[in-house]
């Protein structure tokens, strides 16, 4: 039997190469997996917890913050097409007009 | 057998009431003639004031198995959303005909994001303040980037979403670990739980996930780089009321999660948010003093507010967070104000974005630059306006509370002095006269705006001359805003009795 100690490992592995991914890669898409990834890494960890304390609650947020991140693909991707028609690239680096 | 809990939808009339405007607003925008557009307009600041006067007059209540209550702090916290709302409404109209984006989805996401706010203050379960900060957050990464064909607008909207999208995985992973700790996310009972055992490492990094998430929204530094950026490439009204309700949903929330439920283990928290208001109020006024860009300016002096308001609840005293709901309520009229100014103004076809570009509005339009000066000395927090009774307010109350408190309200006090120099500045050059002809703006500052010109089909060019452009409902929402700046700041016992009902909860 594996240890839930190991799925929670695995969680925070998984959070920390998403963040990881969200800083270090350029490509909006890529950086967008990667907060997909993150959030994934946080339905493992509530599916554990719901299992240590044999409580539902932990199983029924899953359902929610699928459904969140649904809806963040829908915003997101309309952003990035948006920005593919009118700069040809989805290279964050590229998309530095405001600073200052 | 189970029985069905009970669905106490009495409790949401505010939300329920918001939520069908929205969708009438959605529905109707496809009937209407573009010409009868203003009706839309209409109907929904119809809305939010009938829901903020119908969820000042419900009793209190909690309902949806413990996850929803109606206390002191929702009336105070949807009350601020609904005015911010309205606010944010009022001031859209005009800018949207002008820049030819003038659909009902625009007032339907505002509606929307008003009412993640409103869902935000009643939010006693973790996971549905997730929800409710989603809920706020989607509609204003859309807003940020409805000044469709702008690609500075776009560049605003993918900024926000890529970055809000990382701060709200925080947010829920904090939720997790708090969840793992306690085994609930129903805030009474893990303030209960928290104060039962030692404070684990697991639900200490809980917890602090949960700042980032929620410091992200309020803007606090070190988690504000997107906001100078985002306000920058969104549209005035978009950026005037993100700025605002996005402060108001996650300070309600941090008042609900910090004072409130976590009250007992203050110690552990109020150090740590009185480093970070520290932090905020001395990036964001140091910052505001270098920009030319007006919306930069008002992003900055933003960040800087949010600081004043987290020394309120860093403190954590009653009086503390009553000073906090005060403060948000004038923040919300000064800054949708401010922001309304400049909203009247255009050059060349583009936002007069630029602080130079407001030379001479005395000249031109003398009660509009009265305006414009009264909601920059009450940003500043000089009296006799409501930014300086709001500040005192949280400043007293800080110093009340022993020693950190002291310092908390010496360096807001030292950063507001700083401050006074970029707000007056700006209303100086609203009086001062207009430049002479042939002469731009910018070669009169030594600035030269090379991005303004070099983007964006559409945005208009650096020498233009900045019009006067004002709409009826653009000049009623500039009146409220400085109504209520000026009624803050001379009676402000009559909006003593918000803060003083959340006051009353910590007793």
């Amino acid at each position: 039997m594996v240890p839930a100690t190991a799925y929670l490992a695995l969680s925070a592995v998984l959070f920390t190469l998403g963040a990881a991914g969200v800083l270090v890669r350029r490509n909006a898409l890529i950086i967008f997996m990667s907060v997909e990834l993150m959030l994934n890494s946080v339905n493992l960890a509530f599916v554990t917890f719901a299992r240590q304390h044999l409580s539902i609650d932990g199983q029924v947020i899953v359902f929610f913050v699928l459904v969140i991140a649904a809806v963040e693909v829908v915003v997101g991707l309309a952003l990035i097409v948006d920005i593919f028609r009118s700069r040809e690239t989805v290279d964050i680096d590229d998309v530095d007009l405001l600073r200052g | 057998m189970t029985s069905i809990p009970p669905v106490p939808l009495g409790l949401l009339a505010p939300e329920l009431v918001v939520l069908a405007v929205a969708m009438v607003v959605l529905l109707a925008d496809l009937w209407l003639p573009p010409a009868r557009r203003g009706l839309l307009v209409v109907a929904a600041v119809a809305g939010a004031v009938a829901a903020a006067w119908l969820g000042l007059g419900l009793p209190d209540g909690v309902g949806f198995a413990g996850t929803y209550v109606r206390d002191g702090l929702t009336r105070a916290g949807q009350t601020l959303a609904l005015a911010a709302t309205a606010l944010g409404l009022l001031v859209a109209p005009e800018y949207l005909r002008r820049g030819g984006l003038d659909r009902g989805e625009y007032y339907f996401l505002v509606l929307v994001a008003g009412l993640g706010a409103m869902l935000m203050a009643a939010s006693r379960d973790l996971l549905l303040l997730f929800l409710a900060l989603e809920t706020l957050s989607v509609p204003l990464y859309v807003l940020a980037a409805t000044g469709r064909g702008s690609v500075r607008s776009q560049e605003a909207g993918i900024k926000y979403f890529l970055l809000g999208a990382f701060a709200s995985a925080f947010f829920l992973y904090g939720v997790a670990l708090v969840y793992g700790t306690t085994g609930t996310t129903r805030l009474p009972e893990i303030g209960a739980a928290f104060s039962a055992q030692p404070v684990s490492a697991s639900a200490a990094a809980g917890v602090g996930l949960l700042v980032i998430g929620l410091g992200f929204k309020a803007a606090l530094v070190p988690f504000h780089t997107w906001a100078p950026d985002v306000y920058e490439g969104a549209p005035f009204p978009a950026a005037a009321f993100m700025s605002v309700v996005a402060k108001i949903g996650a300070f309600v929330a941090l008042v609900r999660v910090f004072p409130m439920t976590l009250g007992a283990l203050a110690l552990h928290w109020s150090a740590l948010l009185g480093a970070l208001a520290v932090l905020t109020m001395v990036v964001g006024n140091l910052a505001a003093l270098l920009q030319t860009s007006y919306k930069r300016m008002l992003a900055y002096s933003s960040i800087a507010h949010a600081g004043y308001l987290l020394v309120g609840v860093a403190v954590g005293t009653p009086q503390a967070v009553g000073a906090v709901i005060t403060y948000l309520l004038v923040y919300a009229a000064m800054g949708t104000g401010a922001f309304a100014v400049a909203i009247a103004l255009e050059r060349g076809g583009a936002e007069a974005d630029r602080i130079d570009d407001y030379a001479g509005l005395s000249a031109r339009a003398p009660l509009l630059a009265v305006a414009g000066g009264l909601f920059m000395v009450s940003l500043a927090g000089l009296p006799p306006t409501g930014g300086f009774m709001a500040k005192l307010g949280v400043f007293l109350a800080a110093a009340d509370a022993g020693l950190p408190g002291v310092i908390l309200a010496l360096v807001g006090f030292l950063t507001s002095v700083v401050s006074v120099y970029y707000y007056l500045r700006v209303a100086y050059v609203m009086f001062s006269p207009a430049p002479s002809a042939g002469v731009t703006p910018a070669q009169r500052s030594g600035v030269v705006h090379a991005d303004a010109t070099a983007i964006a089909p559409g945005s208009g060019t650096a020498g233009a001359a900045v019009r006067l452009h004002a709409s009826p409902l653009l000049n009623l929402a500039v009146l409220v805003a400085a109504a209520a700046v000026i009624q803050t700041g001379i009676l402000p016992s009559t909006v003593a009795a918000l803060g003083a009902q959340v006051a009353a909860l910590l007793r």
